[in-house]
C-alpha cells in the first residue's frame, strides 16, 4: 500500500509543479496582496477608512459609476461607515430622486434615507453612448472582480489561517494604481488586455481629507476599495461575528457527541 | 423502508392507531431497531449527512423563494435584496449556495465509498441505480439553481448547457428552442428553471425514499463486504449506535460547512456571477460549478460536438451499468489489492479531470483531458470486467464478526500500526 | 449527565438555526425604512379627505369643518362602543388622521360625500359599520375606532405619518 501512496504523491507533486507553468502564460501580472482590516475571521471595517472611501467615491467615481443597489440609509447602518442619522439625511438630500407627485406628474425631489442611490443612466446603451463603454455599477464590484492565483495557491485560499478572499479589492487597488505609462492615460498594467476605457481617474490631492490621512492616489485607492468591499458585502462584520459563535458551538457540540458516541459504543465491542 | 419491527405499542391508543396506520412501527423498524453491520466505518455516515443536506437545501430554498423574483429584470437585484435587506438573508443565501456544494461533497464521498467497497454488487443493483438517478436529479437541480441569480455565469452556463441538446441530430435545435421558450436563454427560460428548481427536489425526495427502502430491504454493505449471517453477532441496532455516530459525523461536517458559509462564502462561486447577465458579452472564460468540472472536461476532450455530449452523458450513464461491468466475486477493495490501485487512480483521474475542466480548452490541457477521459471509461469498460477474472483476492472473512475480531486482534499484536 | 448535555446542546443548536428561518419573514430592512411618509396637506379643502398610502395601507387625512368638529366633540362618551374623547384622537381639531382600515375585517371604509354613513364619517360597505367624524365606531360589527397612526406636523401644511 505504501508503495502506491508514494506513487500518488509523486503524481500529485509533478502535477502541482507543472500547472503554474502552464497557467502563467495566460495571466497578466498578479496584484499585490494587501493587508485589510476586514480580512480574516475576526475582520472588521475601519470606519474612518470607509468614510474616506465614500468621499472618494462621491467626489470622483460617482461622476460615471452608479451604486444603485445601495440605499442612503445603508451608510448609517451598523457594520458600515456608520455616518450619523443627520449626516445620512443631509447626504440623501443632496441627491435628486425621480418620483411622481400626488397628481402622477413626474418630479424630482430631494433624496431620503430610504431611497436607493440613483441610476445615472436609463440603461446600459445610454451609458455606453455617453462614455464609449458603459461604466459598471459599483455596488458589488469588489465581489465581481477577481484574478486567478493558479494551482495550488487557490486551494490554500480556502484554508483556515490562510483564507484569502480579498482578490477583488486587491485587484481594484492595483488597477487604480496601474496607469504606469505617463503618455497613455488609457493603458493599465492590470486591466486584461491593458487598454482600459476609463482614463486615469485619481491624482494626488484630488480629494480633500479632513482627518490628516495622506492625500495620495495610493491612499485614495485603498480607501475607496475598502468602501466598495463594504458596499458589496454590507453584512461582512455580522457574518464573521456570527461565524465565530457558530464555530465555538459546533466544536463543543461535536466534542459532546464524540464522548456520547464513545460511551454508547463501549458495550458493543 | 420495511424491515422487521420489534415495536410493541404500549398504550391502548397507540394500539388502536397502529392497527389502522402502522407508521410508528414502520419508523421504528426503519430507524430504531433496523440492524446495521457493526463494522461500518465513518465513510458510512455520508448517507445521514446527505439526508440532512437535502432537508437543509429544501428548507433554505423554500425560504429564499419567499424573497426571490424570477424575472430577468429583477432576479439579480432580488438576490442582492436578500443579501442586503432580508433579515438573515445573507446567511440563508450563503447556506443555500454553499449547501449545494456541500451536498455534492457528501455525494461524491458516498459514491466513492460505494465504489471502493463494492456496494453496487448483488443484491444492491437497484439500490445503486436509484442512487445514480438521485445523482442525475441533483445535477439537474443544481444546474437550474445556479441560473437563478442571473449573473453572467448563470446566463452563459445556461446557454452552454442547453446548447448541448442542439447536438442531437435532426431534432436538436427544435429541442433547444423548446427548452428556452424562445430563440435564446431569456425570461421564459428563467421562469421555467425556477419552477423546475422548486419541483425537482421533491422528486428527489421521492427517489431518496425508494433508495432508503431498497437499502433496508437488502441491508447495508460493510467494509468486509460479506453479508450479515447472524443478526445478533454481526449487527447493532440503528438507534442508538448508528444515530449517535451519524450525529457526530454530521456535527464535524457542519464545522466544515460553516467555515464556507461564514468565512469563505464566495470561494466556491465565481466572481463573474456578481455581474448581471448580459446576453451580448460572454465572459472570457466560462466555467461551471466545481462539481460539474470533471464532466465538463470530458465534454471538451472529444473533438466533435455530438461525440462530446455523448461522452459526457455516457460518463454518468455508465455508472448505472457498474453492477454488471464489475465481474469480481469479492465486494470490498480491502481484499482486492490490484483493484485498490486502479480505484485510487480512478479517483485521481476524476480530480484531474476536475482541474482540467476549469482550465482553458487548449494545448496541453486538451491532451491531458483526453488521456484522463480514456482512463475514466477504460476503468469501467476494460479494467473492471477483466480484473474480476485475473485478480487473486485476499481471503475474505467468513462473517462480519470475524472481520471485527481480526481487526482487533491485529491491533493487539501490532500496537504501533 | 453527558447525554443530557449533548441533548441540550442539540436543542440549543436547533433553536439557533430556527431563528433566522423565522425572522426572515418579518419586514425586511427596506420595508422598515419606508415606514414613514411625508404628505403635503395644504391643498385639502375644508370637508375634504386626502387618502395617502402608508405601510401599504390607506391613511385618511380629513380637513374637518367647524360643524364636524362640534359634532364629534358633543357626542357623549356613553353612546360609544369604544369610548374615546375626540380631543384624544387629534393633534389639531381641524385635522383628523386615521388609518383607513375597518377594524372589523380590514376593508377600506367609504368616505366620499353621500356615502359617509349615518354619522357623517365613514361607512364600511363590507359588513355595514358606521364611523363618525372622529373616526369612532358608532354602529355595526366593528369592535373599535379607526386607528390613529403616529404623525407630526412638520409645518402647518406638511405632515409626516409614521
Amino acid at each position: 500500500m505504501n508503495r502506491f501512496k508514494s506513487i500518488f504523491v509523486a503524481v500529485a507533486l509533478s502535477a502541482a509543479s507543472l500547472a503554474p507553468a502552464l497557467a502563467a502564460e495566460t495571466h497578466g501580472p498578479v496584484p499585490a496582496r494587501l493587508n485589510w482590516s476586514f480580512a480574516g475571521p475576526f475582520g472588521t471595517f475601519d470606519r474612518g477608512q470607509i468614510q474616506r472611501g465614500f468621499r472618494v467615491y462621491r467626489e470622483v467615481c460617482a461622476a460615471c459609476h452608479s451604486l444603485s443597489l445601495l440605499s442612503f440609509r445603508n451608510l448609517g447602518e451598523p457594520g458600515g461607515p456608520e455616518f450619523s442619522e443627520g449626516q445620512v439625511k443631509a447626504l440623501a438630500a443632496d441627491y435628486k430622486i425621480k418620483d411622481f407627485d400626488d397628481k402622477g406628474e413626474p418630479v424630482e425631489r430631494e433624496g431620503r434615507p430610504a431611497d436607493r442611490f440613483p441610476k445615472l443612466f436609463a440603461n446600459a446603451e445610454a451609458a455606453a453612448a455617453t462614455h464609449g463603454a458603459a461604466p459598471p455599477d459599483l455596488s458589488v464590484i469588489a465581489k465581481a472582480r477577481s484574478y486567478s492565483r493558479g494551482f495550488p495557491l487557490f486551494l490554500l485560499d480556502a484554508l483556515p489561517g490562510m483564507a484569502y478572499q480579498e482578490h477583488g479589492v486587491d485587484y481594484i487597488v492595483a488597477l487604480l494604481n496601474g496607469y504606469t505609462k505617463a503618455d497613455d492615460p488609457n493603458w493599465n498594467e492590470y486591466y486584461p488586455g491593458h487598454a482600459i476605457k476609463m482614463g486615469k481617474p485619481l491624482s494626488d490631492g484630488q480629494v480633500d481629507y479632513t482627518d490628516g490621512s495622506p492625500k495620495t492616489v495610493a491612499q485614495y485607492s485603498r480607501d475607496v476599495s475598502a468602501f466598495l468591499m463594504w458596499a458589496a458585502e454590507p453584512h461582512l462584520e455580522q457574518r464573521k461575528r456570527t461565524g465565530l459563535n457558530v464555530m465555538i458551538f459546533l466544536i463543543v457540540f461535536a466534542g459532546l457527541l464524540y464522548f456520547t458516541k464513545k460511551r454508547i459504543w463501549a458495550d458493543a465491542h | 423502508m420495511s424491515g422487521h419491527s420489534t415495536y410493541v405499542p404500549s398504550s391502548a391508543i397507540a394500539r388502536w392507531f397502529e392497527s389502522r396506520l402502522p407508521i410508528i412501527g414502520l419508523m421504528h423498524g426503519s430507524f430504531v431497531s433496523y440492524p446495521t453491520p457493526r463494522n461500518l466505518n465513518y465513510m458510512w455516515t455520508f448517507g445521514a449527512i446527505l439526508s440532512f443536506m437535502m432537508v437543509a437545501q429544501i428548507i433554505t430554498g423554500i425560504v429564499l423563494a419567499m424573497h426571490y423574483t424570477p424575472h430577468v429584470s429583477m432576479a439579480f437585484a432580488s438576490v442582492e435584496h436578500i443579501m442586503r435587506d432580508v433579515n438573515w438573508g445573507w446567511f440563508l443565501r450563503y447556506a443555500h449556495a454553499n449547501g449545494a456544494s456541500m451536498f455534492f461533497v457528501a455525494v461524491y464521498m458516498h459514491m466513492m465509498r460505494g465504489l471502493y467497497y463494492g456496494s453496487y454488487k448483488a443484491p444492491r443493483e437497484i439500490l445503486w441505480i436509484l442512487g445514480v438517478i438521485i445523482f442525475l436529479l441533483m445535477m439537474a437541480t443544481a444546474f437550474m439553481g445556479y441560473v437563478l441569480p442571473w449573473g453572467q455565469m448563470s446566463f452563459w452556463g445556461a446557454s452552454v448547457i442547453t446548447n448541448l441538446f442542439s447536438a442531437i441530430p435532426l431534432v436538436g435545435s427544435a429541442i433547444t428552442t423548446w427548452l428556452w421558450g424562445g430563440y435564446s436563454v431569456d425570461n421564459p427560460t428563467l421562469n421555467r428553471f425556477f419552477s423546475l428548481h422548486y419541483l425537482l427536489p421533491f422528486m428527489l425526495v421521492g427517489v431518496v425514499v425508494l433508495h432508503v427502502w431498497a437499502l433496508h430491504v437488502v441491508g447495508q454493505n460493510n467494509p468486509a463486504g460479506v453479508e450479515v449471517k447472524n443478526v445478533k453477532r454481526d449487527t447493532v441496532p440503528f438507534t442508538p449506535y448508528a444515530t449517535v455516530k451519524d450525529s457526530f459525523a454530521l456535527a464535524v461536517f457542519l464545522i466544515f460547512f460553516s467555515w464556507f458559509i461564514f468565512y469563505v462564502p464566495n470561494y466556491l462561486g465565481h466572481a463573474d456571477n456578481y455581474i448581471e447577465a448580459n446576453p451580448l458579452v460572454t465572459p472570457s472564460h466560462i466555467v461551471p460549478e466545481w462539481y460539474f468540472l470533471p464532466f465538463y472536461a470530458i465534454l471538451r476532450a472529444i473533438p466533435s460536438k455530438l461525440g462530446g455530449v455523448m461522452a459526457m452523458f455516457g460518463s454518468i450513464a455508465i455508472l448505472a451499468f457498474l453492477p454488471w461491468l464489475d465481474t469480481s466475486k469479492v465486494k470490498s477493495a480491502a481484499y482486492r489489492p490490484v483493484y485498490r490501485v486502479f480505484f485510487w487512480a480512478f479517483v485521481l483521474t476524476c480530480v484531474g479531470l476536475g482541474y482540467l475542466g476549469a482550465m482553458p480548452a487548449e494545448g496541453g490541457y486538451v491532451i491531458a483531458s483526453r488521456i484522463l477521459t480514456f482512463y475514466y471509461f477504460a476503468f469501467f469498460i476494460m479494467i473492471l470486467p477483466l480484473l474480476g477474472i485475473f485478480e487473486t483476492p485476499k481471503p475474505v472473512p467468513a462473517t462480519i464478526a470475524d472481520a471485527v475480531l481480526a481487526k482487533h486482534g491485529a491491533h493487539a499484536m501490532q500496537p504501533a500500526e | 449527565m453527558l447525554f443530557i448535555a449533548t441533548g441540550a446542546a442539540a436543542a440549543v443548536g436547533a433553536g439557533a438555526v430556527a431563528w433566522p428561518l423565522i425572522s426572515q419573514m418579518n419586514p425586511d430592512a427596506s420595508t422598515l425604512a419606508l415606514a414613514s411618509t411625508e404628505v403635503d396637506i395644504g391643498a385639502i379643502p375644508e370637508g375634504g379627505i386626502l387618502t395617502v398610502k402608508w405601510r401599504g395601507k390607506p391613511v385618511f387625512v380629513r380637513h374637518r369643518s367647524k360643524k364636524e368638529i362640534d359634532e364629534a366633540a358633543a357626542t357623549p362618551l356613553a353612546q360609544l362602543p369604544d369610548p374615546q374623547a375626540d380631543a384624544a384622537r387629534v393633534k389639531k381639531p381641524e385635522w383628523l388622521v386615521v388609518v383607513g382600515v375597518c377594524t372589523h375585517l380590514g376593508c377600506v371604509p367609504l368616505g366620499a360625500p353621500g356615502s359617509r354613513g349615518d354619522y357623517d364619517g365613514w361607512f364600511c360597505p363590507c359588513h355595514g359599520s358606521h364611523y363618525d367624524t372622529s373616526g369612532r365606531i358608532r354602529k355595526g360589527p366593528a369592535p373599535a375606532n379607526l386607528a390613529v397612526p403616529a404623525y407630526d406636523f412638520l409645518t402647518d401644511t406638511k405632515l409626516r405619518i409614521g
